[in-house]
């Protein structure tokens, strides 16, 4: 163990060992299909989301069509039983999804892995307390809390909502940062480090946060597709952002005017579809991650 | 062991006291008045009605006396059982209307939950070290972990329920019966629980064939495994050892995944229009009436304690090492 942290000359030495190292995971990220499928469907649907209503001229909500039209060349995922151009709305939809996971699987983010490096870092008392903290709200049904809560909120926008969805949803992810933390924790470069003074805030970001990054943006990614999913539910029920669009309430709206008993197949399939695809996407790309960074799933 | 358990009761309580206190604070810290916006819904016409029931939301409310008086009495009634009355359907007590619903949604989610657990293991089992297997159930049960749950509801209902007519598409039995022990209605109620329950079991199913799967991966190449290979130990054998020690996270799995399986099937009833706790909550929003909504949050987080106090007890019961570590700490 000569590479003592913070001492001259280490800095330059662990960058080209960073280097090699992400050399090596670009190596194998290009020949693994899951990886590349799924970041691939990711990345269509959000430059589809981000770029496609631009060329929409006018409000996804408007009544601009005739009613419950069937998808064709000019509406072409048909009209709702209103007259609202479906594939305005999801597109609109579609930049909502992602705007939530991010703001949603941020917040849960933030929560989870700064709960988690203290406790695993920490240890002793604050642990105790903070695995007391993750447990009880790991128990709570995400959703059911998150209903009683919005309920009350008289207007409801995407950012409250990824709030709210990221201080509901952050308990597993502490654990999993947390027994990672308490692993890497008493390695000799972290006692190093600990014993050179340094700040712990600064040994958790510069020591432990970088040995398990792969971890970290696996754990971001699966946070991303369940605030998707726990937004969906939401909307589903009508605690969506208030006059918003998006994936949920399309699903909802379809479902609310009778989209069924009509046969109306072209409202509710392509939101949910959306739904499924990105999630499902994030979920095999989480997967070639894996295979990526851990050797011991590359021969599969 | 008794510490063991003591510890998670411990954790289960202090949920269930967080609960209580996110039930109560919640009208009273969120802006706007939950009293009148509630009436504002309820629509009666009658003002000398609308005038009792406003008094009797005020005083069950408490809102003029201190606040540690208010949560105490919040408490004090909790423990005579009272939830409140509806607004929706005033003046019926709250606890009754859930009572009526409770069945419905515990026979939807208790045999989806067991049922996709026990074939959703098998399967990941299977699959697990199977080329060709594990190149189909991986995908598929990946897409059906990211199907929201009310959107296969959706297609079930329209593709079964509608379009080919197998099964009734909504409600929780036909209009025309009356709720009696007859052989035509249970058949009935049947019919009208098998796509409910179909969709829950699906959706379900992918994320245990997953997890059982990686799992049996993980556990063919510890080292009890590789030992018995050089033994010589038939391939049976050795998968049968690793689908044992493969079980125990996926217990610990069930735990954690029960709140998710409970909104799915909140939301799958709503599609359904099955008249079990989802559709109560979907009216209570519409109504706003707020006493059904926290009464319903209240059952559940019940129910969901409950549960993982069953599993944890399950888990000392089948994992020996739980036990025997237990005793030698405390000793």
């Amino acid at each position: 163990m000569s590479n003592v942290a913070g001492a001259p000359g280490t800095a330059e030495k662990s960058d080209g060992a960073a280097a090699k190292r992400g050399s090596e995971a670009l190596h194998y990220a290009r020949r693994n299909p899951k990886l590349l499928i799924g970041l691939g469907i990711v990345l269509g649907l959000l430059l589809l989301g981000i770029i496609a209503p631009f060329f929409v001229d006018h409000d996804p909500n408007e009544y601009i069509g005739p009613q419950g039209q069937a998808p064709d060349g000019e509406y072409w995922m048909g009209t709702t039983s209103f007259g609202q151009d479906i594939w305005a709305q999801f597109v609109y939809g579609l930049r909502a999804t992602f705007l939530i996971g991010i703001f949603g699987g941020g917040v849960a983010f933030v929560i989870g892995t700064a709960v988690g490096f203290v406790a695993g870092y920490k240890g002793g008392i604050i642990d105790e307390i903070l695995n007391m903290l993750t447990n009880v709200v790991l128990v709570l049904p995400a959703l059911v809390v998150l209903i009683v809560v919005t309920a009350y909120l008289e207007v409801r926008g995407l950012f409250v909502q990824g709030v709210f969805i990221g201080l509901t949803s952050w308990p597993w992810a502490a654990r999993a940062v947390r027994s990672q933390a308490l692993s890497l924790a008493n390695r000799d470069y972290v006692d190093l480090a600990r014993l050179s003074g340094r700040r712990t805030w600064k040994i958790i970001t510069s020591e432990i946060a970088p040995n398990m990054s792969s971890y970290l943006v696996m754990s971001f990614i699966l946070l991303f597709g369940g605030a998707i999913l726990i937004a969906a539910g939401l909307d589903f029920i009508g605690l969506g952002p208030s006059n918003g669009v998006s994936l949920g309430l399309m699903l909802e709206s379809a479902v609310g005017w009778g989209a069924l008993q009509r046969g109306m197949w072209w409202w509710f399939i392509p939101p949910g579809l959306g739904i499924t695809v990105i999630v499902a996407s994030l979920y095999i790309l989480n997967v070639g991650l894996d295979e990526v960074f851990n050797p011991k799933l590359r021969e599969l | 062991m008794w510490r063991y358990i003591g510890r998670k009761l411990f954790v289960y309580l202090l949920t269930f006291v967080i609960a209580v206190t996110i039930n109560w604070m919640i009208p009273r810290f969120m802006p706007g008045d939950p009293v009148r916006s509630m009436l504002n819904r309820a629509s009666i016409s009658d003002p000398e009605a609308l005038e009792r029931m406003t008094t009797y939301y005020e005083t069950v409310f408490g809102l003029d006396t201190p606040l540690y008086q208010q949560y105490f009495n919040f408490w004090a009634g909790l423990f005579r059982g009272e939830l409140g009355v509806s607004s929706m359907l005033y003046p019926q007590p709250v606890l009754d209307i859930i009572l009526r619903s409770l069945p419905y949604t515990l026979a939807l989610l208790l045999p989806a939950i067991l049922l996709s657990w026990i074939v959703g293991n098998r399967f990941g089992a299977f699959a697990a070290r199977n080329k060709v297997l594990d190149n189909t159930v991986l995908p598929v049960g990946y897409i059906l972990t990211a199907t929201p749950y009310m959107w296969l509801a959706l297609l079930l209902a329209w593709s079964m329920g509608i379009v080919l007519g197998w099964f009734p598409a909504s409600g929780g039995y036909s209009f025309s019966l009356i709720p009696e022990f007859s052989w035509l209605f249970i058949s009935d109620l049947i019919s009208h629980w098998f796509l409910p329950f179909m969709s829950l079991f699906i959706v379900a199913l992918g994320g245990w064939a997953i997890g059982m799967r990686n799992m049996i991966i993980y556990e063919l190449e510890a080292d009890y495994s590789n030992y018995l290979q050089a033994l010589g130990a038939p391939r049976r054998l050795i998968r049968r050892y690793a689908f044992r020690n493969a079980m125990l996270p996926q217990i610990t799995g069930l735990a954690v995944q029960l709140g998710t399986v409970i909104a799915g099937a909140l939301l799958t009833e709503i599609v359904f229009n099955y008249p079990g706790l989802g559709t109560l909550i979907l009216s209570a929003l519409n109504n706003r009436d707020f006493f059904v909504l926290q009464g319903v949050f209240l059952f559940v987080v019940v129910g969901v304690l409950i549960a993982n106090f069953i599993i944890d007890i399950i888990y000392v019961l089948i994992d020996p090492r739980t036990r025997v570590q237990m005793t030698g700490g405390g000793a």
